[in-house]
């Protein structure tokens, strides 16, 4: 079955434990939103999701199959959009997509990903000449180039105006309409419609040892 | 293979229209190689001796300039993660960046070291020698080099400890290296210290371009 599930996830950062004991589990048109304070790991998570940084504790599988045996597989199936926007200020619009879309298997027209965001007329532009909210939709464009089951967001509405939000929110519809899954870390209020959470803050640990003998 | 291929087309893309960096390295060949001359004097016979050990010194230091773009423009605009995450496998990304590293600094080089060796006065036997050996230790240099750009990720100052970290492991190459271009000026045969140096690139191919896979999984960790 298509499902996306951790047990007992624990994320450490230097020699704090940010969250401990953490499960989830995804099916097809589900929806995740990872909401917290600042610093209480939904980037961590989201990285940790994504296999960029393996759980010092706990196990993630795709498909029934961990992520720590064989990550290619699920590499296939997932889009990553991270807090740098990955656009390579001297290329053009379209040759950044192009390059992101050649990296993966199967593509999608890289035009019609443009005119969604509504990049079309900028798609011979430098990348540099933009500003950061069309950055963030040349980032965001990126996840509609390529057919992937799994989107792995990290406050994907930063700096994006009310009308690319709501293309967005669209998007992200039409994915899980058609059985995809999405991963949100966002402190914005959501449009979404039924959709889980994860309050990171119930998941930190509160060891005071740890603190204790550094403060 | 076709993610190797635009991996190696981007780059070359970027490099090109960012030409400063290239052209900043051939004119730091040249200025540096125009030094010796004027600190040791124009005496030609002595010229000649000292010729291919100071176009290899020169080139050694004039690639060690370029590496901390080699991974560092993508780990802070954040491609290296994009580069983990993707289907295709990290250690045929670092090669694909790795030979666009080369194409970019070493190829110039070997282009341009002729005329610096006119320059300096090498026998005319060695300019073809000189040419390939410089070919192929470039690109033992690219390569030993990303696995130290990839090492000091995320450093500060990271010029200088890739300098110390990398320079002491290219001293075999400059050894051999100068040994083919001497061997061949000075009518020896120069097939052994040439397989020496084609077999050192040989080690390189296969194993830096998979350390530093490793290397940049932690480092982006």
């Amino acid at each position: 079955m298509d499902h996306f599930t951790g047990t007992g996830l624990t994320c450490v950062r230097g020699d704090r434990i940010i969250f401990t004991g953490l499960n989830f589990t995804l099916s097809p048109g589900d929806a995740l939103v990872l909401s917290g304070p600042n610093g209480s790991g939904k980037t961590s998570l989201l990285r940790v999701m994504a296999g960029l940084s393996p759980p010092r504790a706990g196990i993630i599988k795709w498909r029934g199959q961990s992520l720590a045996d064989d990550p290619v597989p699920f590499f296939n199936d997932i889009h990553y959009l991270g807090h740098e926007n990955a656009v390579k200020p001297a290329l053009s619009v379209r040759e950044n997509l192009d390059f992101y879309s050649s990296l993966r298997p199967s593509q999608y027209d890289v035009e019609a990903a443009l005119s969604t965001l509504g990049l079309s007329k900028f798609s011979n532009l430098p990348a540099r000449l933009l500003s950061a909210g069309q950055t963030r939709r040349v980032a965001l464009s990126r996840i509609l180039c390529s057919p992937a089951s799994i989107w792995l967001l990290d406050e994907p509405f930063v700096s994006l105006d009310q009308d690319s939000a709501v293309i967005v929110y669209k998007e992200i519809t039409k994915h899980r309409t058609n059985g995809g899954m999405v991963v949100i870390s966002t402190n914005a209020p959501l449009e979404l419609t039924n959709f889980k959470t994860i309050n990171l803050e119930t998941f930190a640990y509160c060891d005071t040892t740890i603190w204790g003998d550094r403060i | 293979m076709r993610g190797f291929c635009a991996l190696v087309r981007v780059d070359l893309r970027i490099a090109t229209r960012e030409m400063s960096d290239s052209i900043a390295i051939i004119l730091f060949l040249g200025i540096a190689a125009c030094l010796f001359p004027l600190g040791l004097g124009p005496e030609p016979n002595m010229l000649t001796r000292i010729a291919p050990g100071i176009l290899w010194v020169t080139a050694l230091f004039a690639t060690m300039l370029s590496f901390d773009r080699l991974f560092h423009a993508d780990y802070q605009d954040g491609t290296l993660e994009i580069l983990i995450v993707s289907p295709q496998t990290l250690w045929v990304s670092a090669l694909a960046k790795i030979t666009a590293h080369w194409l970019t600094t070493g190829l110039p080089l070997v282009v341009v070291s002729p005329f610096i060796a006119v320059m300096l006065h090498l026998d005319p036997d060695g300019y073809v020698v000189l040419a390939t050996t410089l070919a192929l230790g470039t690109a033992i240099i690219s390569l030993i080099g990303a696995l130290g750009a990839a090492l000091t990720l995320g450093s500060r100052r990271s010029g200088v400890l890739l300098s110390v970290l990398v320079l002491p492991l290219l001293v075999p190459v400059l050894i051999f290296g100068v040994g083919t271009v001497e061997a061949t000026i000075q009518g020896y045969a120069v097939t052994q210290p040439f397989l020496i140096l084609a077999a050192i690139f040989l080690i390189c191919l296969v194993s830096c371009p998979w350390s530093c896979s490793r290397v940049l999984r932690s480092a982006i960790d």
